[in-house]
């Protein structure tokens, strides 16, 4: 028998069908030649252009656009890929409205940039059958690149490029990452994170071994001497507490088990989801997990905050994506304690403030009810086998080089730059790049 | 609201917009719609003598060019005269202009360069009651190769011999419409007007081949894997048919014959931009073969008002008075200095000024590392440039320099503006009088 949005507890089915089918399509459709030439041609081809600067893999967009334009987009899609080999998933979930179109002239003049990100979609779809990318002559050095998700993927396809030999290791079943795991299904449709990767790893050269973790199966000393040179792109593979009474009540998760089943899940009718859903955290994440909450049934969903719209990870567009599926955002609120008879019933906050000791309790409580508490509050590094940690990650210079000869590390995982996908692609390929002129110039 | 009538060769019409001789005006149907719409009047497309009529390719009769957003900047045609018969033609003028009394209605006409055609085609154009004749003496394709068309408007003395033919057999004003395909305007306006022609009207389309198909290597547009070289129009031709009306309507020896102007008039500017250059009104094609005969609506409405703001009360107020501003460059001031500027808060930083003045020209444009773009006055030579590529309209202007300012470039003082120096006073000129040469401090 089929729920609905209002039948108690968490339950499967709670939306027709075909809900499911226009829920979860994709969020910003690849444009149709016509589209794509009307939106390339607004762009200014700018000198030095903000776009490429504020872009972390400094993608050339005005020639990929100019190259659309005069009717050659897989020149475009070779442009993008050249600098970024996840060009086609960072064109479906870049905050592009932080980055590059947020610099764009066009956002300056008129407060409407070029559509970069869906013109970069536009161009890397046409190159997605076959790969684009030869490999140089083999050098007969191999490394191990820990970690399978956009760091590591990125790497490995740089060095396998150059001619090494790799071997990609991950903890999970499958390769990807936070691509497969990680990102709202509406932003990666048709399976395209699995799909990238079997093309990423066309290129040949690249030997991937799965269930095997940094700590688990692997251990840095080892790996050492059977490859001359290690790239870790582990990420964060814990998840903060709330460090709130009742925490351990049942149908408290994680919101990344949250995303990553529903990822993984054949069927989305048939994933339990909560009545009333609170998610906790203000972070890319935060809102993937509330809106695909909602998206799966939900009757309502809060993504309550504990500091200010303005400091939230999410970008305005996301919050106001979250809005507009009906997602209540509350700000300025810190759990305190999670109420229920075994299983989660209610959820008690405190208001606060931005007080000169930082955040504050204002001294003001409130209870939301919730038969289901996702918590988005940021991820922890795993085991970095005595590697020099800075501010939790894996301390790193500019080019990705730990605080051990011979171990590069990039993406999440490791110190400086945003978590984002795009600077994980960029951090891979440009300790990639270090690792080949160091094994090459030895 | 300014009264746009206008009476050209005492042809009176409501408005100056009249629809060139081509497809808009092949037919009894389309003309109705085009006065309906509000065309002051039209040239009939080009009636040739009696009998099996001409027959067109087809195929597709035209190329084009486009600017952003396929905007439509240039259209070719290779067809040719009207391909119905002389009777049917005759039959729907004398019935449109019945209706149609207010409006101008004028025939084109090509007959074989023999005195007796011309007789015999004039005498039965006069019973359909049009206002005038038009020679059509351009048309670059297919009939040239007949010893018609261009063929004729190429040889000074064929347009004189068949003018005074025409002059000497009808009494209805005679306009002969000009080729551009020569090397000298002059020489063929010289002769229409040797040979008695009330009017030249000018331009008629531009030998062109507008694409190549790459596919096929064939000049488009393609009849069956060939191509031939058409005749262009539209907006892109605009700049030559302006000089050629300037160089009629200022040299002496052409000085003061009636100018019909034609050549990519789009919008009222463009009228009274051709108006102001000495032609007496416009006739039009291609914009209303883009955006179908409701445009003159605009150019109504738009030269109105226009003429509003101007103070002019008559069409005919403002013919020509830019025609004394046209002269040859060595009569332009070398001492008149202008600096560009660039208005910082119009500025969108898209760059384009720079690599435009950098790569291109003088490097008198300064780029800041927060891309704060300012123009050097000591290397600027005021070649505007940066004001031509610039995406914003009148962010970048030119600034005179007032008489005593110095000139950083070169170190001169500007003079008094009665003290310029043409190339005739300069010194660096060796055909120069030298009692005549100012020298300044440079």
């Amino acid at each position: 028998m089929s729920n609905s949005q209002q039948t108690p507890g968490i339950v499967p089915n709670r939306l027709p069908e075909e809900a499911y089918q226009d829920n979860f399509s994709d969020l910003h459709p690849r444009l149709d030649d016509h589209e794509a030439l009307v939106a390339a041609d607004r762009c200014y081809f700018c000198h030095d252009a903000p776009c490429m600067e504020a872009c972390p893999t400094t993608i050339d967009i005005p020639l990929f656009i100019r190259q659309i334009a005069t009717g050659t987009p897989k020149a475009a899609a070779l442009t993008i890929l050249e600098q970024n080999i996840l060009g086609g998933m960072c064109a479906r979930v870049c905050p592009t409205e932080t980055l590059c179109e947020e610099v764009c002239v066009r956002e300056t003049a008129e407060g409407n940039p070029v559509e970069i990100g869906r013109l970069q979609r536009y161009a890397t779809d046409t190159v997605m059958e076959a790969h684009p990318f030869a490999r140089a002559d083999a050098t007969g050095k191999t490394v191990a690149v820990v970690g399978a998700g956009p760091a590591g993927l990125s790497a490995a396809h740089r060095l396998a490029m150059h001619g090494h030999d790799v071997v990609l290791y991950d903890a999970r079943a499958k390769a990807g990452g936070l691509n497969e795991f990680g990102i709202a299904s509406y932003k990666s449709v048709d399976n395209f994170a699995a799909r990238e990767v079997d093309w990423l790893l066309s290129i040949g050269g690249i030997e991937v071994k799965l269930g095997q973790a940094l700590g688990n199966g692997l251990q840095l000393d080892e790996l050492q001497t059977r490859y001359d040179a290690v790239f870790l792109g582990v990420g964060l593979a814990g998840v903060n507490a709330l460090r709130c009474d009742g925490e351990d009540k049942d149908n408290v998760l994680d919101a990344v088990e949250f995303i990553s089943d529903l990822r993984q899940a054949e069927d989305l009718s048939s994933l339990p989801v909560g009545r009333h859903v609170v998610v906790i955290g203000g972070g890319m994440t935060a809102v993937d997990a509330a809106v695909q909450a909602k998206l799966l049934g939900a009757e309502d969903v809060s993504l309550v905050y504990r500091r200010g719209r303005d400091r939230m990870g999410a970008s305005e567009f996301e919050q106001d994506l979250a809005s507009s599926k009906g997602v209540r955002i509350i700000t300025h609120a810190a759990p305190t304690a999670i109420h229920g008879n075994g299983a989660v019933a209610e959820i008690e906050f405190a208001y606060t403030t931005d007080g000169a000791n930082g955040l504050e309790e204002t001294g003001e409580s409130f209870r939301l009810r919730a038969d289901q508490v996702l918590k988005a509050i940021g991820q922890t590094l795993g085991d970095a086998n005595g590697l020099e940690i800075d501010g939790g990650k894996i301390k790193v210079g500019e080019t990705g080089r730990t605080s051990r000869s011979g171990v590069w590390a990039g993406g999440d995982c490791a110190s400086g730059g945003d978590d984002l996908t795009v600077t994980a692609v960029a951090e891979g390929r440009d300790a990639a790049e270090d690792i080949h002129a160091t094994l090459m110039g030895g | 609201m300014a009264d746009l009538h206008s009476t050209f060769l005492g042809i009176e019409s409501p408005n100056p917009f009249w629809l060139a001789s081509a497809p808009p005006t092949d037919k009894e149907y389309n003309v109705r719609r085009a006065f309906e719409a509000g065309w002051g009047g039209v040239v009939w497309k080009t009636l040739g003598e009696a009998g099996p009529p001409v027959v067109n390719v087809n195929g597709p009769r035209y190329g084009a060019i486009h600017g952003a957003d396929r905007r439509l900047l240039g259209l070719n045609n290779i067809e040719l005269i009207t391909d119905r018969p002389l009777e049917v033609n005759l039959e729907e003028i004398t019935r449109v202009k019945k209706d149609y009394p207010d409006r101008a209605v004028i025939v084109s006409l090509m007959v074989p360069c023999e005195e007796e055609p011309w007789r015999k085609i004039l005498r039965e154009v006069e019973l359909t009651g049009a206002d005038g004749v038009e020679l059509n003496f351009g048309c670059p394709h297919g009939m040239a190769e007949r010893g018609m068309g261009s063929a004729v408007g190429q040889v000074p003395e064929y347009i004189q011999m068949v003018t005074e033919w025409v002059k000497k057999h009808s009494h209805l004003p005679c306009i002969v419409k000009l080729t551009p395909n020569i090397t000298n305007i002059l020489g063929p306006a010289q002769a229409a007007k040797a040979g008695g022609a009330d009017a030249v009207s000018l331009i008629n389309t531009i030998n062109s081949i507008t694409s190549v198909n790459l596919d096929m290597m064939s000049p488009e547009p393609m009849i069956d894997g060939m191509g031939t070289h058409g005749g262009y129009c539209g907006p892109a031709v605009k700049p030559i048919a302006m000089n050629m009306v300037a160089e009629i309507a200022r040299n002496e020896k052409t000085a003061g014959i009636p100018i019909s102007g034609i050549g990519g008039v789009t919008t009222w500017r463009d009228a009274a931009e051709f108006m102001a250059l000495g032609a007496s009104n416009v006739q039009v094609c291609t914009a209303a073969m883009t955006y179908g005969f409701k445009v003159v609506q605009e150019m109504i409405s738009g030269l109105s008002q226009w003429m509003d703001e101007k103070g002019h009360a008559s069409t005919a107020d403002f013919v020509g008075l830019a025609t004394p501003k046209v002269t040859d460059w060595q009569h332009l001031n070398l001492d008149h200095i202008t600096k560009a500027e660039i208005n910082q808060d119009d500025c969108i930083k898209c760059g384009r000024c720079y690599a435009a003045c950098e790569d291109t020209s003088h490097q008198a444009i300064e780029m800041s590392e927060d891309r704060i773009f300012t123009v050097k006055d000591d290397e600027c030579v005021a070649c505007n440039l940066c004001v031509n590529v610039c995406p914003v309209e009148g962010c970048i202007t030119m600034r005179t320099l007032a008489p005593g300012e110095v000139d950083e470039r070169t170190g001169m003082v500007v003079p008094a503006v009665d003290d310029k120096r043409t190339w005739l006073q300069h010194p660096n000129n060796p055909s120069a009088d030298p009692n005549m040469c100012i020298v300044r401090g440079q």
